[in-house]
């Protein structure tokens, strides 16, 4: 899924400081799932801001809303009922929902309300980690499931580096050595003699190095 | 022989080669390369110019290789490939050896969190396992990277780095296979004080017939302190300080310890020189060249053979 984490309160009142009336519309999909801006947490921030807002001597009316997807755009498009009524709107969506939300309404002003943080996993309750990096050319199928662009700190194609100590990367104890995981993989599945080929310089072209990226199925069309 | 390397002559004739060291300044200052330099001169073979080294902005290795060319020394050019791409890695090569620079080491470069630059992009195009194949088509296909043939690509005695104290040490003599199937010639190791551990690593090698396929430089570096020894030991990734390097460095009074420092890196080159496989020493005396004179004197590797 997409992680996310919510900006600091006051960030996010900071953004909203001129306006009386916002729409605050969150996700009920990855956001949701990593506690970040589903409907709870949409409750919470509305509850928090009207709060700033009267201890400014203010009211803040909040119209409170959360879609099934905020990147889609037959699900952003209810938001047309209430869009001429508020002055801006705050999205706890990823980014692709906040600009789907741009996108759709042009003459209103939209506030990210969280950090779009990267593709991963649940390791345990309340911890999520980095998984993958969408670099449009998988090999998870070379390095044991483990991938080593998302998960190597220098994303080395061909490591360990230097550094890797106890099974843990040099830049932190915190952080797993993404090629130590892949040895102990190989050898629990009886490949370790792959590990001495060379993969070759990647071609980042499917990666953001080919630019802005958009999938066309004529299929589908 | 491969390229016109000083390095590559020592090793094809059989002699043991000696390589140092030597750290650019932070700021424009020719000079101090050269003061730097200049006590390398005579003692060891060929001198590494290190690129921005602990991800600290310093001279370019490049810029401060061409001031040891000019000064008739012998650069080997650092290469680390976190801060540059493809396409500049390769255009510095080319200009590094339109500049007579013809041995390079390939890295993949200490991580940005440690230097003070740990807000810049980490750019990893490529690993140092890649950079080792990309200098390697430059010569033997006259090939970039792209695909394009072009005509006088460098011809550049290709070095990287193995660490045989880096986890998991049963990985790290098929990771020094891995490099030599990418096309690597000579390999210069992390500073060594654990021998035993080393030995060991050694004889893997051997095992697998892989001292034959590569020339093998011994990492040595002096101590200075008792205070460098617990830093090295507890702060600097990948490497190995054994307890009794420590307690003797802790041994002897602190106006004693950089002499006993010395002392140990004098007896661990003894050792070092008697392992069948290791080809050279390449000592890095870190903000200490001054003593390379004399580690290499009482180790008995001075003279240098006279090969021009």
């Amino acid at each position: 899924m997409i992680t996310a984490e919510r900006k600091p309160l006051d960030e996010i009142a900071s953004c909203i400081e001129p306006y009386n009336r916002i729409l605050l519309v969150g996700c009920n999909e990855c956001v949701t799932v990593c506690a970040a801006g589903g409907r709870k947490e949409v409750a919470m921030l509305s509850s928090a801001l009207q709060m700033v807002s009267m201890k400014q001597g203010k009211t803040l009316s909040v119209v409170e809303m959360t879609l099934e997807r905020q990147c889609d755009p037959e699900y952003v498009e209810s938001l047309a009922l209430h869009i001429d009524g508020v002055d801006a709107v705050v999205s706890m969506a990823c980014g692709c929902g906040v600009q789907e939300i741009a996108r759709r309404f042009g003459q209103v002003r939209v506030f990210p309300a969280v950090n779009t943080k990267f593709m991963g996993a649940s390791e345990r309750a309340g911890v999520w980690a980095e998984r993958c990096q969408g670099c449009g050319d998988c090999l998870l199928g070379l390095t044991g499931g483990i991938c080593p662009i998302a998960r190597c700190s220098k994303r080395l194609m061909n490591g360990p580096c230097g550094g890797s100590g106890d099974g843990k990367c040099e830049i932190s104890g915190e952080v797993d050595c993404a090629w130590h995981l892949i040895w102990e993989r190989m050898k629990a599945l009886g490949i370790e003699d792959r590990y001495e080929e060379v993969i070759s310089a990647k071609d980042w072209r499917p990666a953001r190095g080919g630019g802005p990226r958009k999938i066309i199925r004529e299929d589908l069309q | 022989m491969k390229t016109n390397s000083v390095l590559e002559k020592i090793f094809a004739s059989g002699q043991f080669a000696v390589t140092s060291e030597c750290g650019p300044p932070r700021g424009a200052m020719p000079g101090i390369v050269k003061e730097k330099a200049e006590h390398l001169r005579g003692y060891v073979d060929a001198v590494n110019v290190t690129d921005n080294q602990t991800a600290m902005v310093r001279m370019s290795s490049f810029a401060a290789s061409i001031i040891l060319r000019e000064m008739g020394l012998h650069p080997v050019l650092q290469m680390v490939t976190r801060d540059r791409n493809r396409i500049a890695l390769q255009s510095d090569l080319i200009g590094a050896y339109a500049h007579d620079i013809n041995t390079v080491l390939c890295l993949s470069g200490d991580h940005p969190h440690f230097g003070d630059h740990a807000m810049a992009a980490n750019v990893y195009d490529m690993d140092s396992v890649q950079l080792v194949e990309a200098v390697r088509n430059m010569r033997e296909d006259g090939r970039l990277q792209g695909g394009a043939e072009v005509e006088n690509l460098p011809r550049m005695f290709i070095g990287a780095a193995a660490n045989p104290f880096a986890d998991p040490f049963e990985l790290r003599v098929a990771r020094l296979a891995k490099k030599i199937m990418a096309g690597v010639d000579f390999i210069q190791t992390q500073c060594i004080y654990n021998l035993d551990k080393f030995e060991r690593w050694m004889a893997g090698i051997r095992d697998r017939g892989l001292h034959k396929k590569v020339y093998i430089m011994a990492g040595v570096t002096p101590m200075k302190s008792e205070g460098m020894a617990k830093y090295m030991k507890n702060k600097v990734p990948g490497m190995d300080v054994p307890d009794e390097i420590i307690k003797r460095m802790a041994g002897v009074p602190k106006d004693k310890q950089a002499r006993e420092g010395i002392d140990i890196s004098i007896e661990s080159i003894q050792r070092l020189k008697e392992i069948e496989g290791v080809n050279g020493i390449h000592l890095m005396a870190i903000e200490w060249e001054q003593k390379v004179p004399e580690i290499i004197e009482r180790a008995g590797l001075y003279p240098r053979p006279d090969i021009v």
